[in-house]
């Protein structure tokens, strides 16, 4: 199959980007789409015109690297799958297919189709985790967890943090990511400790990383490849309102700070 | 070259302990003033480099990715081995030492594999620790699966997403060790070469991959924890950035490399579809729990699985080894797939393929709990070949995996370069020739977490070395010369692309020291890589400059080591002249195509030494000594 692909270049962060078309002739429909690319990549270089820069890597859906708007949709929209899962028996013959970098301002255009998500690294050190040294861990079975609550940690760690949910929100969001990891860690006993200086801080690491509000359109949802719930974001809500009251309260009682 | 194992003296349960007592300490208050380089963050790497900073050391951790969870072990998707007999089905560190040794086809190191099984139990509970939303039991207790090569079921899982789970807690421990300022992160950096001063490991040189500048990094210890080198063959199910790149050039610059021809092709990946394939994707070993691996009996039938009768499919596994059936380690499934295909009797498009069934296991379970086991196995299956493996057998065909070889490293992890320490798929020491299912997540976790913040500190108390800085004509050496390299690479100016060189590379070792080998495909090889290497540096195109993101510069590295590379896999696969495990030389099998081992001369470890450019390799013997266990021809019957 014959496809045209209209794709957004940008030589580096501080440069102006626009759209340059190519052709992607005799295309396969068992080919993935960044295979597609692959071998619109290898006509170009042969050209001795510079290639168009994406990122990817494990290409099965599961590191979170590649990311890219495809005809409008965060990871071309197919539910459940990221770019590199993405199929062209999915597309017709003689398509345009529009293809863009995840367009975030706290995720800036390094080159192409390539940005910068450290903002992401950055909400994960605020507080993403239990704290707990190597060495000293009691017995994994010392302390039963429910079913139910091991599959709902489950759900939300799903999460590749692969960006798509803020590409796809019209704020530019990353609720949806940061719920993911606060519902992870407060669903099971061993993260409940430090549940209210994590939902804090990760929230306001994300406000200071210029992510937008949430107004519950319910994109991120619709776009996530790894298809985590809307409801992690009601369940951060809910931390994240008991964890202010609650430390309102703590500061109150100790004369405030 | 001396090679010296440092196994310590004493019976075999007792040597960790007895050898961590030994071991010289660092006080608190030093270890803020050492210094230490960890190169990787995939499971070895994020897990040593989140320890040694809780024990106090000032970490620099280096990753090519964007951010370090996105490491390669990342993909694992089955479960992580240990040995606590939670199922009391007669599991014991003994056992899963001995079956890692065993499945290894006693090519391992026995000290090392036993240590491994030890340290197995406090994975488990440091990454529940650590929030690892592993699967439990209606109880609350954690759920287990067995996996191949195996009678009990010892593997702790995270449904098929175990290594993004395990790889998530590693990732997480690391970020608080980044806000504690213990860790300084450097991703989208990729080491281009070791440091060596007085003959100690004392720094990296790297480059930034978005600005291209190369900056030197100087330090007390490298550890270095960056993956195998499958991709050596093109298509693997690796990620497309796994490269043999560091442990290459620290091979380079002194460190040995140990039997890089133990490689291993995983029996259940999905066949491949055309020329245009970029990456082969596996299918978890776990589903050979519930799925019966099967061929047509007639050759050529073209029939669609579901029409074939009963009577007429070869359960072929089941049938030659009736003990362990489709749970046959790896190297025996591939093989066996291999050779009922090249009978003809494959399925699929080029028939290279065989079904593994899930009718008998919706049948006996219900769809419901086939769904809750695999689901996102069959979903993975489905977007990839747009077939519904609830309806119809999935294709599936061998794929090069993971690769046991890697630098030579002592009982500490050290390699023979002083001060360099290897952790994970980068180093040798623990699958001998063959990794059994859901270790490799265990020997990663292993090395990083218990072993190397134990035993660097030795080094760094015995070592006695002055401090490094990145202004010693050493480390200026090493820039310039990583320039050349890159000026080189931009100067060619051909017409080939890396990619067509890298599927040249990868078709020619596959075909010739692929999943089974003889001395006339080698020879060769031998003389086909040299050749090819002549025509990369001659013909290669590679765009762009240095000095800004440039893809096709990082592959054009990456690709020109793996031609250097497989001149040493091939060179090390000629030599062995047995097979064991993942090596399957064809003039060694005995009379029903098993693998025939000599251990009378070949149980040992190949340490391969650098001898300068253009010279042969020097190959140094480890003899292989059990203490504890007879060497005995393996079996699955």
């Amino acid at each position: 199959m014959n496809l045209i692909l209209k794709v957004w270049r940008q030589r580096d962060a501080q440069s102006q980007g626009h759209f340059v078309s190519y052709e992607a002739r005799g295309v396969l429909s068992d080919m993935s789409f960044l295979e597609m690319l692959d071998t619109v990549n290898e006509e170009l270089t042969v050209r001795g015109e510079e290639p168009i820069a994406f990122d990817s890597d494990c290409r099965e859906g599961i590191c979170g690297t590649c990311s890219m708007v495809i005809n409008g949709r965060a990871h071309g929209g197919r539910t459940g799958t990221t770019a590199c899962q993405l199929h062209l028996r999915h597309f017709q013959d003689g398509q345009t297919i529009l293809i863009e970098p995840w367009r975030a301002r706290p995720f800036p255009v390094l080159r192409d189709l390539i940005t910068d998500r450290s903002a992401f690294d950055r909400i994960m050190q605020a507080g993403g985790f239990v704290s707990v040294n190597t060495g000293g861990a009691p017995d994994g079975n010392a302390l039963p967890v429910a079913k139910t609550a091991a599959e709902a940690a489950m759900d939300a760690a799903a999460c590749i943090g692969c960006g798509a949910c803020v590409a796809a929100c019209k704020n530019a969001s990353a609720m949806l990511f940061v719920a993911a990891k606060v519902s992870h860690l407060a669903a099971l006993p061993q993260g409940k400790a430090e549940r209210e200086r994590r939902v804090l801080s990760m929230v306001r690491t994300m406000d200071e990383a210029g992510f937008g509000n949430c107004t519950v359109t319910g994109s991120c949802e619709a776009v996530c490849p790894k298809e985590i719930s809307l409801d992690f974001i009601a369940q951060m809500n809910r931390e994240y309102g008991k964890a202010i009251l609650r430390n309102t309260a703590a500061r109150k009682s100790r004369g405030g700070d | 070259m001396k090679l010296d194992a440092k196994i310590p003296a004493g019976p075999l349960a007792q040597k960790w302990d007895q050898h961590r007592f030994a071991l010289k300490l660092i006080n608190p208050a030093n270890k803020r003033k050492h210094d230490i380089l960890v190169l990787g963050t995939g499971l070895a790497g994020a897990s040593a480099a989140a320890t040694l900073a809780e024990l106090g050391y000032n970490v620099k951790a280096f990753c090519y990715q964007d951010s370090p969870r996105r490491a390669h072990s990342i993909a694992a998707q089955g479960g992580i081995n240990a040995a606590k007999n939670y199922q009391n089905d007669g599991d014991s560190v003994y056992r899963l030492f001995y079956d890692t040794v065993k499945g290894g086809d006693f090519r391992a190191r026995e000290a090392n594999v036993y240590r491994l099984a030890q340290v197995s139990v406090n994975i488990i509970d440091q990454c529940v620790a650590q929030g690892v939303p592993f699967a439990r039991e209606y109880g609350g207790l954690l759920a287990n699966r067995s996996f191949g090569g195996a009678q009990v079921s010892r593997t702790f899982y995270a449904r098929g997403q175990t290594g993004q789970q395990l790889l998530l807690g590693a990732y997480q421990a690391l970020c608080r060790q980044i806000t504690a300022g213990k860790v300084t992160m450097y991703p989208r950096t990729e080491m281009l070469d070791l440091v060596v001063v007085n003959g100690h490991a004392r720094g990296i040189i790297a480059r930034d991959l978005v600005t291209g500048a190369v900056s030197a990094h100087a330090g007390d210890a490298v550890v270095m924890a960056t993956g195998g080198y499958s991709n050596v063959f093109y298509l693997s199910t690796n990620a497309r950035g796994c490269n043999v790149t560091a442990t290459w050039r620290a091979y380079k610059k002194g460190a040995a490399f140990a039997n890089p021809c133990y490689t291993q092709i995983h029996p259940t990946c999905i066949p491949v579809s055309g020329e245009h394939q970029s990456k082969l994707t596996l299918m978890s070993e776990s589903l050979r729990n519930d799925g019966r691996v099967w061929a047509p009996k007639k050759k050529g039938d073209t029939r669609a699985p579901g029409d074939i009768p009963e009577a007429e499919r070869d359960y072929y596994l089941e049938r030659k080894y009736p003990s362990f059936g489709n749970l046959a380690p790896r190297d025996i499934s591939s093989r066996a797939a291999k050779e009922v295909c090249d009978e003809g009797r494959g399925a699929g498009p080029g028939g290279r393929g065989v079904y593994l069934d899930f009718a008998g296991a919706i049948q006996r379970l219900g769809e419901a709990a086939v769904r809750e086991r695999y689901g996102n196995l069959f979903d993975m299956y489905e977007k990839i070949t747009g077939e519904n493996a609830y309806r119809t057998p999935m294709r599936i065909y061998p794929a090069v995996h993971y690769s046991m070889g890697g630098l030579w490293v002592d009982y500490n992890l050290m390699s023979t370069v002083p001060g360099l320490f290897v952790l994970g798929e980068a180093n040798f020491s623990d699958h001998g020739a063959n990794r059994l299912g859901a270790s490799a997540l265990m020997q990663g976790l292993a090395d990083g977490y218990f072993v190397v913040p134990y035993t660097i500190g030795d080094y760094l108390a015995t070592a006695k070395q002055p401090q490094a800085a990145a202004s010693q004509p050493e480390f200026q050496q090493a820039i310039a010369a990583v320039a050349e390299t890159t000026r080189r690479l931009l100067a060619v100016n051909g017409k080939r692309t890396v990619n067509w060189f890298h599927k040249q590379l990868g078709s020619l070792l596959w075909e010739k020291c692929g999943m089974a080998r003889d001395e006339k495909g080698l020879e060769a090889a031998l003389r086909e890589i040299p050749a090819l290497r002549a025509e990369f540096w001659k013909d290669v195109k590679v765009t762009g400059r240095n000095e800004e993101l440039n893809q096709t510069l990082e592959y054009a590295g990456r690709v020109a080591d793996f031609l250097e590379f497989a001149e040493l896999l091939c060179l090390d696969a000629r030599h062995r002249r047995e097979s064991c495990g993942g090596h399957f030389r064809t003039e060694f099998q005995t009379a029903d195509g098993e693998a025939l081992r000599d251990d009378e001369h070949f149980a040992y470890v190949a340490a391969w030494e650098f001898a300068g450019a253009g010279k042969p390799p020097i190959l140094n013997k480890e003899p292989l000594v059990y203490e504890e266990v007879h060497m005995s021809a393996r079996s699955y019957k």
